[in-house]
């Protein structure tokens, strides 16, 4: 009664008052019977609508694995586009379960925000994209002193942007939107020269654009842009369960276990694979954790493996044809390492 | 009616419950009571909550290095200024757009207003069309209008339109020379002032000679005269000072010169467009309400329409006006928020970056809230004067 006195007081009064926060995330995602999953407006690869409306992407598929460890469904969630301005609002007012969308882990959001990112899902890098036919002798962003750059407000790349022109004692225009289509719009349009954002959106943008075959994204990357999932802070169970959602998928991917196989692989002999999938006797690992002892299972069911989420998203079997790079597992020379489950 | 009249007077021996004035001041305080411990209450769970969250707050981050550009600033700003100049490049912003938007609205709103009243057809015709068509579109549909529509069809920066004195038009904005004031250009300064300063003198006094004595004195030509004869003079006598400094052609952009930039351009247009449509309807009821038997009192004393329109009707037109109209400012102030829409850094646009690098949501809607609330409190109390000033003197 109290919550919802003060969310309807609070939001009447502010719009925006950090209202019931409830300390138990679970219980809430149980009740209500699904997770709501805070997601880009549209970033091709990480979370867009296809063409029958539903969600695609990295970080529409973490969400579906989360809602496949809690209820064993990967379609039990529903998704919010949220700006990159209204993210955290959204998550620490309780109006989304977790924030899937593209974030860069900062220690800001990390402390003073009231947030806990879980893991890196994917390794980024602030990079620049140029018409290559209107600007042709410009071959490195080194040399765009005087352009005009287009970029999305309340970013970190917004911050990288003027830290990287003022360290290399350039000048340039900023010209700022709020939302990602009026950016890739007013680019597109010329208003702008440049075009910057992580590497891999302005692969995904460059798709969007009238004639993508035009532009070039240059080879400087200028910053470090771990996206990753976050919760809200002061609920370690929620934390736990998302952050090791995250980790199964890695753990499956290195242990070879995919959606195609991952019925057969139950019956494995494997001691690794057994602890992983819960098929161990008198395992307590998945109720430990606060959902069913066959929570992989159901994480691989629905999305696959980290690695088949990667190629389907961006990867190989997306038009944007990202390489796995640093975001390969660490066993083939990636960053991308998940602790034992056991 | 009477009888009630008399059962309240009479006093009630002993009993205070069904005394009127105590129960008036009862309730009064009731609801001051509630109220306030409303307010109370929400502020405390507010503060509660964020304390649980562990969501940082408090004002102090308005001294941080806010560490992103802005586009569009007036005052010196750099990535190395802080969160709160960020704020104030932003409220300044928008001061300027809406102070320009108000002054171009009220221009185009008093020609449409008086034009639908117009004895031409075809002038009355395309006021009424025009009032019609802007007043039933959304601002921001306007605002993408211009934007997307007019301005951003435009040629790219090297296809630019040439206009006259080295003034070019592209995507990227208007460009025209700036001026450069060389040594000596104070003097011109002060001749301006100095010309403004007589004319106003010259225009008391000869309204203090026509109404002593009826004679007309030329006052429109002797006041153009000082106001641009004077600063010419001295602009020769301190030799010549200023030069200009024009936009030329560089590898992204046009560089150099004064750019007005299209974010500004469509807001500003779009923004005295639109409402410059209810001012028109605001002006011509303005003149409608002045009675027509004043028009024929001032036709029967031999004015000519021009002078009946300037001397007898919009003077008291303008107290029906200003009221209204104070309203169309306030609404076009608070439109001006719409800029964010076409990213140009108005108050809403800075102040939304400044909360989603610092994440102080609470403080910065509080600090949006307040702002827009001062500007509209100011506007009002300016019109408010004018308004007294414009009010009937009764004798």
């Amino acid at each position: 009664m109290k919550h919802i006195a003060i969310g309807i007081l609070g939001a009447a009064a502010l719009g925006l008052v950090a209202s019931a926060a409830s300390a138990a995330t679970l219980d809430d995602v149980k009740a209500k019977g699904f997770i709501q999953c805070g997601v880009s407006t549209g970033l091709a690869g990480f979370s867009a609508p296809d063409d029958k409306g539903d969600w695609q992407g990295i970080d529409a598929d973490f969400c579906r694995a989360v809602a496949a460890a809690v209820f064993g469904d990967g379609t039990k969630v529903k998704f919010t586009p949220l700006s990159a301005k209204e993210r955290f609002t959204a998550l620490q007012s309780g109006e989304i379960d977790v924030l899937s969308r593209n974030t860069t882990w900062t220690i800001n959001r990390d402390t003073a925000l009231g947030l806990n990112f879980v893991g890196i899902t994917y390794y980024d890098g602030q990079g620049f994209m140029i018409n290559a036919k209107k600007l042709p002798g410009v071959n490195s962003a080194l040399q765009l002193s005087g352009a005009a750059v287009c970029v999305q407000s309340g970013t970190t790349t917004e911050l990288n942007l003027a830290d990287y022109f003022k360290s290399n004692k350039m000048e340039y225009n900023p010209v700022v939107f709020e939302k990602l289509e009026e950016v890739n719009a007013a680019y597109d349009a010329g208003r702008c020269d440049v075009y910057t954002t992580d590497q891999s959106g302005l692969y995904g943008i460059r798709l969007t654009l009238g004639a993508p075959a035009d532009h070039v994204v240059l080879p400087e990357i200028i910053s470090k842009e771990p996206l990753g999932p976050a919760v809200r802070q002061g609920d370690d169970q929620w934390y736990h369960i998302v952050k090791w959602t995250y980790f199964a998928l890695l753990q499956a991917e290195e242990l070879g276990i995919t959606k195609a196989n991952v019925d057969e692989m139950k019956n494995s002999d494997n001691p690794e694979i057994k602890r992983v999938l819960g098929t161990e006797p008198d395992t307590k690992i998945g109720t430990d954790l606060g959902v069913s002892n066959d929570w992989v299972v159901n994480i691989v069911k629905a999305v696959g493996n980290y690695g088949e989420m990667f190629e389907r998203n961006v990867g190989s079997g997306s038009p944007l044809k990202i390489a796995r790079g640093i975001n390969a597992l660490w066993t083939k020379g990636g960053l991308q390492y998940s602790p034992p489950i056991r | 009616m009477a009888s009630q009249e008399i059962l309240r007077e009479e006093p009630r021996s002993g009993s205070f419950i069904n005394d009127p004035k105590v129960r008036g001041i009862f309730f009064q305080a009731v609801v001051v009571i509630v109220l306030v411990a409303l307010v109370w209450w929400i502020v405390q769970n507010t503060i509660d909550n964020l304390t649980r969250l562990r969501i940082a707050s408090g004002f102090g981050f308005l001294r941080g290095r806010a560490g992103f550009d802005i586009s569009d600033s007036a005052i010196a700003y750099s990535s190395d200024s802080t969160y709160g100049r960020a704020i104030l490049v932003g409220f300044i912003n928008t001061l300027i757009v809406a102070v320009s938007g108000i002054i171009t609205a009220t221009i185009i709103g008093f020609i449409l207003g008086v034009g639908r009243l117009s004895h031409n057809w075809l002038i009355r015709k395309i006021c009424t069309v025009y009032v019609e068509v802007f007043r039933n579109i959304p601002p921001l549909l306007v605002i993408f209008f211009w934007y997307s529509g007019v301005l951003s069809v435009l040629p790219a920066p090297r296809e630019s339109i040439n206009l006259p004195f080295s003034s070019f038009l592209n995507q990227r904005g208007f460009y025209f020379p700036r001026a450069v004031w060389g040594e000596g250009s104070w003097l011109i300064l002060v001749a301006l002032l100095l010309g403004i300063a007589m004319a106003w003198f010259v225009a008391r006094k000869a309204r203090q000679r026509q109404m002593a004595t009826g004679q007309q004195f030329p006052v429109f030509w002797t006041s153009a005269a000082l106001i641009i004869g004077l600063p010419l003079l001295a602009y020769a006598l301190s030799g010549f000072p200023l030069s200009f400094d024009y936009p030329k052609q560089s590898t992204f952009n046009l560089t150099g010169g004064f750019q007005v930039k299209p974010e500004f351009l469509s807001l500003y247009l779009a923004l005295s467009f639109y409402t410059a449509a209810f001012i028109a309807e605001i002006v011509r009821a303005g003149i409608m309400g002045v009675s027509k038997g004043q028009t024929e009192a001032a036709g029967a004393l031999g004015l000519r329409p021009g002078s009946i329109l300037r001397l007898v009707v919009i003077p008291q037109a303008m107290r029906i006006v200003i009221p209204p109209l104070t309203s169309q400012y306030l609404n076009l102030t608070k439109n001006s928020s719409l800029a964010i829409a076409i990213g140009y850094p108005d108050l809403t646009a800075t102040t939304g970056t400044v909360l989603n690098q610092t994440g102080q949501a609470i403080e910065c809607v509080l600090i949006m809230m307040v702002v827009y609330l001062a500007l509209s409190l100011l506007t009002s109390a300016i019109m408010n004067v004018v308004n007294a000033r414009m009010a009937l003197v009764e004798r």
